[in-house]
């Protein structure tokens, strides 16, 4: 409860979380907001931001691009936190092994994390979607596999500072599963930075989405803002709003997350949050 | 009349006499000469010998180099080229042309009828593809005289006189290819012909500069001092250049289609779509005829029904082409219009699918088709983009996959896709660009641009190949026209627009566009003013 109130205190932080509810609302009353399907060809093109039932144009085929912004901010979260999901899974899992057990199988877990960590994670990306092909499943998988060695490091860091802690000691003494103590006695000590280092991921996974359906490596079924600004790119000497609109999208969702991040970390961290509480 | 317009115009009168044959190209008279012409070549060619290779670019840029027998009006009929005259045995089996005299290569070689044969027979034969199915159905090649060239062939192909634009029959000299391997002789580099301008310098990822060639056996001819190609990657450059009047001239996809309506309001530009009629360029939705529910005819005229292709051509080709209606396009020859018309109508493509059984589920989908979305760009992903809207209209769920340049090609030629659009030229006759990709004989596998659908109709079959063997236009006209009915009706892929491509050009250029290869062409007529 203290903690939610720090954080109801920390301007910025709540800040960031009004415009990203204004984005998960958005996102949830999109087939409410707009009935008809963002794909659909409901006006003249290239008209102008306040033309007849188009608040923000109309694109190059006539499409509302409202109504695309609306569709878009569903695809963003979910490829977001999906993803984000996938690569908690794996960087929580290797990091949690590597820094239990340590020793040789801490020295491999962590060759293999800076194996990933050599290769650009964009350009991995890339490479993974146009191999095993552009759909909402494979680029999930694929931002997943490219955001998870950071997360691997924070958890494995947490964990070789916790794993000589007293409490785990006792624990291990009482001769409870490797599993158990890793599950009950560690990881919720060590949650905190996760959840920051995670809320991060988010918005860079989002941030990785549009750059692959810039690149025409999304999806090419689902309405995503990355798509919306790579199709309307070349026409953006006649038609501004084209990509201007899903760009300061992309920005605001963003920037709502990193504010929120933010916020949890001055929360989550107690010496920051004691200074906020007394503030 | 000063004195240059009057030896040309006694010049032209006095070919007109030698041939026979109206020339066709106006002549304006009091043409200037001089003048660099500056214009775009994208993607850079990676040679510049069309025998040897014939992407787009190559042949943009070597008509220009390399000069064949013939040119073709905008209605496809022949002109003198390289040969002055021809003529057609009446059993049509013999075909006999007579060559201008004084004609040089770039080396000042006199070019002679043993190039025409050594070039036809040998070099194209082996080196290019769309040659090797016209010229292998020559039965003997001869040069009896320097300026005469005879061609027999085995059994009569009416367009064999198609078959002689700079695209399809450059002549290359003999001396420098005779004995060597093409692809690997030097000479490829110097790039020599007999066209009007030379190659004088090439920087890879620049330009490629070609001047005039002084010994180019038509008086006066060329106008133009040089040429100069420049290669510009970047699309939104290229139509920037050519505000700014640093390019003269753009064809094909140099300038994105959208910019065009802006661009034509320019005042120091025109735009014509003229040019393309040789290749008639014909897109449409490609069915894998081999799979359900592809392989019903009622589920591919649904398609026809259901997809607006006026709003298609509208939307996403900015109007620039027509409505296909058929196989053939209406700029080629044979062209039936009394066919059956598939006007936009998702009533009818309902009722065709009720009655194929194909109910729509709860969701309001009757089936699911994938479709392969070509990688060309973004005219193709708007398309792709399209269709899936308005086959939804319909119930048919067409679920995009996109894929990079090599595996749609891999895909589509291996027939490992339900559907996909493409695009075919036509190369001025049925029979050399519209039954390769319907009759049974030419389903080969791994090779793009057969009859990649499956397509296979017997009397189809019959027609063609009757059609393009027949001796007078009368009966090639009643073969085709009835194959044109008959496929319309089964519509093995779903026709969709005759594509015109934009030429933007600087006001004072004359002459660019005279014949039916367009940008093809050699540019000797060309000038500013």
């Amino acid at each position: 409860m203290d903690r939610l109130k720090t954080f109801l205190r920390h301007p910025t932080g709540m800040i960031g979380l009004l415009i990203l509810g204004a984005v998960v609302a958005l996102a949830v009353l999109a087939p409410t907001l707009f009935p008809d399907d963002p794909w659909d060809m409901v006006g003249a093109p290239f008209q102008p931001p306040g033309s007849e039932g188009l608040p923000l144009g109309s694109d190059m085929l006539g499409r509302n691009v409202a109504a695309g912004i609306a569709y878009g901010a569903r695809v963003s979260l979910t490829i977001g936190v999906a993803s984000t999901l996938a690569a908690l899974f794996i960087g929580v899992t290797i990091g949690a092994i590597a820094g239990y057990f340590g020793g040789k199988v801490d020295d491999l877990m962590m060759r293999i994390t800076e194996l990933f960590q050599t290769i650009p994670g964009f350009v991995l990306a890339i490479l993974l979607v146009a191999t095993i092909g552009p759909t909402l499943t494979n680029v999930i998988i694929s931002i997943g596999a490219v955001s998870w060695p950071p997360l691997a490091r924070l958890t494995r860091a947490e964990f070789l500072r916790l794993r000589g802690r007293e409490f785990v000691q006792a624990a291990v003494c009482q001769g409870q599963a490797p599993l158990m103590v890793v599950l009950r006695h560690i990881l919720p000590n060590a949650v905190s930075p996760i959840i920051v280092t995670g809320s991060l991921t988010i918005a860079t996974a989002i941030l990785i989405e549009s750059a692959l359906s810039f690149l025409g490596l999304g999806d090419p079924n689902m309405m995503s803002w990355g798509l919306m600004i790579g199709a309307s790119r070349t026409v953006i000497r006649q038609a501004w709003w084209m990509s201007v609109f899903p760009g300061v999208a992309i920005l605001l969702t963003v920037l709502a997350i990193n504010l929120v991040g933010e916020g949890l970390n001055d929360t989550l961290n107690p010496r920051i949050a004691r200074k906020v509480r007394t503030a | 009349m000063n004195r240059r317009e009057f030896a040309k115009l006694s010049v032209a009168a006095g070919a007109l006499g030698l041939s026979g044959i109206p020339l066709g190209i106006t002549r304006a008279v009091g043409q200037t000469r001089g003048g660099t012409l500056n214009t775009i070549i994208q993607p850079e060619p990676p040679i510049l010998v069309t025998a040897l290779n014939q992407q787009q670019p190559t042949l943009t840029l070597g008509g220009k180099i390399y000069e064949s027998l013939l040119r073709y009006d905008f209605d496809l009929k022949p002109l003198p080229g390289l040969a002055q005259s021809w003529e057609v045995s009446p059993d049509k089996l013999t075909y006999t042309f007579k060559l201008f005299p004084n004609i040089t290569f770039h080396d000042g070689t006199p070019l002679t009828s043993e190039d025409v044969v050594f070039s036809i027979m040998k070099v194209l034969i082996e080196n290019h593809a769309r040659a090797r199915s016209t010229f292998s159905r020559v039965d003997k090649a001869e040069a009896p005289d320097p300026l005469t060239v005879v061609f027999t062939l085995k059994k009569p192909f009416a367009p064999f006189l198609t078959a002689f634009d700079c695209t399809t029959a450059p002549i290359v000299p003999k001396h420098i290819y005779e004995g060597t391997d093409y692809r690997q002789n030097p000479a490829n580099a110097k790039a020599i012909g007999s066209g009007p301008f030379k190659l004088k310098e090439w920087v890879h990822g620049s330009h490629v500069h070609l001047v005039r060639h002084e010994g180019y056996y038509r008086p006066n001819e060329p106008y133009l001092d040089e040429i100069i190609y420049r290669v510009i990657p970047d699309s939104a450059s290229r139509s920037v250049a050519l505000e700014q009047g640093t390019v003269q001239l753009t064809q094909w996809t140099d300038v994105e289609l959208f910019e065009v309506p802006r661009l034509s309001k320019l005042p120091n530009l025109t735009m014509t779509t003229k040019g393309y009629e040789f290749f008639a360029p014909h897109t449409w939705l490609e069915f894998n005829n081999r799979i359900a529910p592809m392989n019903d005819k009622r589920f591919r005229q649904a398609v026809m029904y259901a997809i607006d292709r006026k709003a298609l051509l509208n939307r996403i080709y900015f109007g620039l082409g027509k409505v296909a209606t058929g196989p053939v396009s209406s700029k080629t020859k044979f062209y039936e219009k009394d066919v059956k018309k598939y006007d936009y109508s998702p009533d009818k493509a309902k009722a065709l699918l009720d009655e194929m059984g194909l109910k729509p589920g709860p969701d309001g989908k009757r089936v699911a088709i994938p479709f392969l979305v070509p990688p060309y760009g973004e005219t193709h992903q708007r398309t792709a983009e399209f269709l899936r809207q308005s086959l939804a209209k319909v119930g048919i769920d067409l679920q995009l996959q996109g894929i990079d340049v090599g595996g749609w090609a891999q895909r589509f030629g291996n027939w490992d896709f339900s559907t996909t659009t493409t695009t075919v030229y036509q190369f001025g006759d049925p029979a050399l660009g519209v039954s390769r990709s319907y009759v049974s004989s030419n389903i080969r596998k791994g090779i793009l641009f057969s009859n990649t659908s499956g397509y296979s109709n017997p009397e189809v079959d019959r027609l063609f190949e009757e059609a393009a063997t027949a001796t007078t236009d009368e009966k090639r006209q009643e073969l085709y026209s009835q194959v044109q009915k008959i496929m319309v009706e089964e519509v093995p892929v779903a026709w969709l627009l005759e594509i015109d491509y934009p030429n933007f050009m600087d006001k004072r250029l004359k002459n660019v566009i005279t014949t039916a290869i367009g940008v093809h062409e050699t540019f000797g007529s060309v000038s500013f003013g």
